[in-house]
């Protein structure tokens, strides 16, 4: 170590030399220093204002008791206050005249859209699409227990099959073919049969015998022509949709076990505006149907029915 | 802290060593004043020109409007997407700088950079109220007291009315100037406003007061940069120690052995300097090529009769061939060599792309995003529909009406959210508001045995521009169709 001073900076070397190359100790400007301590206090003083010192159990808590969960809370808070008035208006308007008032119907969109993918994802998909076998897609222009505004309100309150609600959505499809009430036989013949109604087959023999057991059997929810009847949430067979298949084998085993799918009765879980806004997205998927269009709707239903209240 | 250090050990430490340049007046003074006043002028100005744009339009020359995400530059107007137009003025920019340094060194440092431009006016306020360099040095050194303390708080109230002055200009880039002014007197100006105000006007102040030279000395990262693109063809102010060692004053050089050279050792140079620094030690990283030093020992050469331009603006290779006895170098020489033109090339031809591009672009653009979940959708008739976000954009500052069009999808026809399905067809209207973005919700729905395609969506505008190129754009998609499975 041989520290001197540099001869044409008049600066302090540090003292070490690397094969003849030295290094100069030049002094730091002062203000550094000062800038250094300043933003030491301003780290002491945030560390007493804010949470930051981990100790066993939990971290030190700031004098100013913030926390980024409180913090979330308080945003939340904001964003429901703000939103609040909107809802009000949401829930006091009759559902029939949503679509008549666009910022109405666009803010129960986007809120149905944020509360769908919290509830419903889970079985009708991101997308809406569904399962197929499972869960029906709500994108399609098909509806089992009807397609307007109100149908779908009521079908997410009181839900599909649920026990101890006593509006809820609810019909059974007899296991034919388990319950021995058909032949194996007569079931692929009545297989035949509804293959004819969409076109999937040709008229022939089987299919002439299985129109005889439809009429019988499958007809009174059915609907004599297969049209499907919505107050049974019974599928309408002449259509291009098969929620639990279309080929021979999907049919025959629906017609042997038979399907009857759940959906929870959501008023027991949501309020009446969150469901509101979610019928309203579901509406706004592509399929939905204005009030006077719901073929099979039931009769209390119907009475302020509208033309074409789309905007 | 501000106890002495110990003669002999080396401090960790400096205090700044305060700097009072004395006053000046030569040629390129001269320069530096109406470089500062164009710049001044250029930043104070700029928001207040107006530029009429119709009535949809802000009618302000230059705007940067965040709140809208568009940027106006007289009869240029930018959206979000076409940023790549400011990435190509910054590298106009920055390949201007590398121009600018290797013809004339740190012309940039000496008189446009703000850090001097305003550095540059706090002292001329210094000179303005304590007087010359002599003066403040005094005052400097004297003790507080009545007199002292007055000076200085009329020193700090005319600071922090610079800087408030600074601060406060700046917030007009992005706002309507005259509505921002009257509403930031007013004190009903959005609070992002005051904050922007409050921090320029501190960091002004405290740069410029305070800081000054140290920013370029230390924090500037600048003048390292320039450093590497310096060569021995560049411009630097240099002094002709050639010439001018050993220096002596002209009483000595009368008695002394040997004749003295030129320098007559008075330190105006080093009075002068803005940065404190002593271009007689050669070029260093504190000298922001100002060249005062130039006009301070001319007019000391022009006193004692002697040559001028003991110290002046030459490239190394010149200081070579002077220093051989050659004949002064040709500056524009300098300035014309084969590395300056590779660059003013590569700057043109960026400056000409844009250009092209500017003239070439549309103002009016669709983009597609195609629904991916669900892909398609059977209908109960066996159609298959897709779901499409359209996004009309109509970059004129008026109005317009266009028209969506599917090209190739032959049988398809489609409908938006917004009408009913019964009045599905080949084509929609939509009016788009001027300078507006218009999204628009599209399913398109095509029989069943469609096969998955490729097809686009097209958009013209309905008036005159809509029957030739400029007024129409097109994007493609996809239309998906379900496998074979059932």
């Amino acid at each position: 170590m041989h520290k001197r001073i540099d001869e044409p900076t008049g600066t302090q070397t540090v003292g070490h030399e690397w094969d003849g190359i030295e290094e100069l100790d030049t002094p730091m400007p002062r203000w550094w220093l000062w800038t250094l301590y300043l933003t030491i206090i301003f780290a002491i003083g945030y560390v007493i204002a804010y949470p930051a010192i981990p100790m066993l159990n939990r971290g030190s808590e700031g004098m100013l008791g913030w926390t980024s969960r409180g913090g979330l809370a308080a945003e939340t808070r904001e964003a429901n206050a703000r939103h609040a008035a909107m809802l009000r208006q949401i829930a006091d308007t009759p559902i029939e005249q949503l679509p008549g008032k666009p910022e109405l119907m666009q803010a129960a969109v986007a809120g149905g859209r944020a509360a769908f993918r919290v509830n419903c994802v889970q079985c009708h998909g991101a997308g809406a699409a569904g399962v197929p076998g499972l869960y029906p897609n709500l994108n399609d222009d098909d509806w089992l227990w009807g397609g307007n505004l109100r149908e779908i309100e009521q079908t997410i309150t009181h839900g599909i099959r649920q026990p101890g609600d006593g509006q809820t959505r609810t019909s059974l499809m007899p296991s034919f073919g388990r319950d021995g009430m058909l032949t194996p036989g007569q079931i692929q013949d009545v297989v035949s049969h509804v293959r004819t109604l969409s076109g999937k087959e040709k008229a022939s023999a089987a299919s002439a015998r299985g129109a005889a057991i439809y009429a019988d059997n499958c007809a009174a929810c059915h609907g004599p022509a297969g049209q499907g009847g919505r107050q049974f949430g019974a599928p309408d067979l002449t259509d291009a949709i098969w929620l639990y298949g279309g080929s021979r084998d999907a049919i025959t085993a629906t017609l042997t076990n038979a399907h009857a799918g759940v959906m929870p009765a959501w008023a027991n879980r949501l309020d009446a505006v969150t469901i509101r806004m979610l019928a309203a997205y579901v509406h706004s998927l592509g399929g939905g149907e204005d009030f006077t269009a719901a073929p099979a709707a039931p009769a209390s239903d119907a009475p302020e029915a509208k033309a074409d209240v789309r905007p | 802290m501000s106890a002495p250090e110990p003669a002999g050990t080396a401090s960790f430490y400096e205090k700044r060593k305060s700097v009072f340049p004395r006053a000046i007046d030569g040629r390129f003074r001269r320069i530096k004043w109406f470089w500062m006043g164009v710049t001044l002028a250029i930043y104070y100005v700029t928001p207040w020109l107006r530029w009429d744009r119709g009535p949809y339009a802000p009618d302000q020359a230059v705007l940067v409007d965040l709140a809208h995400r568009r940027f106006y530059m007289f009869g240029i107007e930018i959206w979000p997407h076409e940023f790549y137009f400011v990435a190509g003025l910054l590298i106009m920019a920055g390949i201007g700088l590398f121009i600018v340094t290797s013809a004339v060194g740190r012309a940039w440092c000496g008189y446009s950079c703000p850090q001097t431009v305003w550095t540059d006016l706090f002292q001329h306020v210094d000179r303005l109220i304590d007087g010359d360099r002599n003066a403040q040095m005094r005052l400097q050194a004297a003790p507080w007291g009545p007199a002292k303390i007055a000076r200085r708080l009329l020193k700090w109230y005319v600071y922090l009315s610079i800087s408030l002055m600074t601060g406060g200009a700046w917030i007009y880039y992005f706002a309507d100037a005259p509505t921002l002014h009257h509403q930031f007197w007013t004190g009903t100006a959005a609070p992002v406003a005051y904050i922007t105000v409050a921090v320029l006007t501190a960091t002004t102040f405290v740069l410029g007061s305070i800081l000054r030279e140290q920013v370029c000395i230390y924090m500037c990262p600048w003048p390292r940069i320039q450093t590497a693109m310096l060569d021995e063809n560049s411009l630097i102010v240099t002094y002709k120690d050639w010439r001018g060692e050993p220096r002596g004053s002209v009483k000595a050089g009368k008695s002394a052995a040997a004749p003295l050279g030129d320098c007559v050792d008075c330190n105006q140079c080093v009075a002068v300097c803005p940065t404190g620094i002593d271009i007689r030690e050669g070029p260093q990283i504190g000298c922001i090529t100002c060249a005062l030093c130039i006009d301070a020992c001319d007019s000391v050469m022009a006193q004692v009769g002697r040559e001028p331009r003991l110290i002046d603006y030459v490239t190394l290779q010149g200081a070579e061939q002077e220093k051989a006895g050659g004949a002064r170098q040709n500056v524009l020489r300098t300035i014309l060599r084969p590395r300056m033109l590779v660059y003013f090339g590569v700057w043109c031809a960026i400056g000409l792309m844009l250009l092209f591009a500017l003239g070439t672009r549309r103002h009016i653009d669709i983009s597609v995003a195609k629904d991916r979940n669900p892909a398609f959708m059977v209908l109960s008739d066996g159609s298959v529909r897709n779901a499409y976000t359209v996004k009309l954009r109509n970059m004129e500052s008026r109005p317009r009406t266009m028209e969506i069009g599917i090209l190739g999808l032959d049988r398809a026809v489609m409908w938006s959210d917004d009408m009913p399905r019964s009045a599905a067809a080949r084509t929609l209207r939509r009016a788009v508001a001027a300078d507006q973005a218009a999204p628009v919700r599209i399913y398109v729905k095509a029989p069943a045995g469609t096969s998955a395609q490729a097809f686009s969506f097209t958009v013209r505008s309905l008036d005159a521009e809509g029957a030739g190129k400029a007024g129409r754009d097109e994007h493609r998609t996809r239309f998906d169709v379900p496998g074979d499975g059932e």
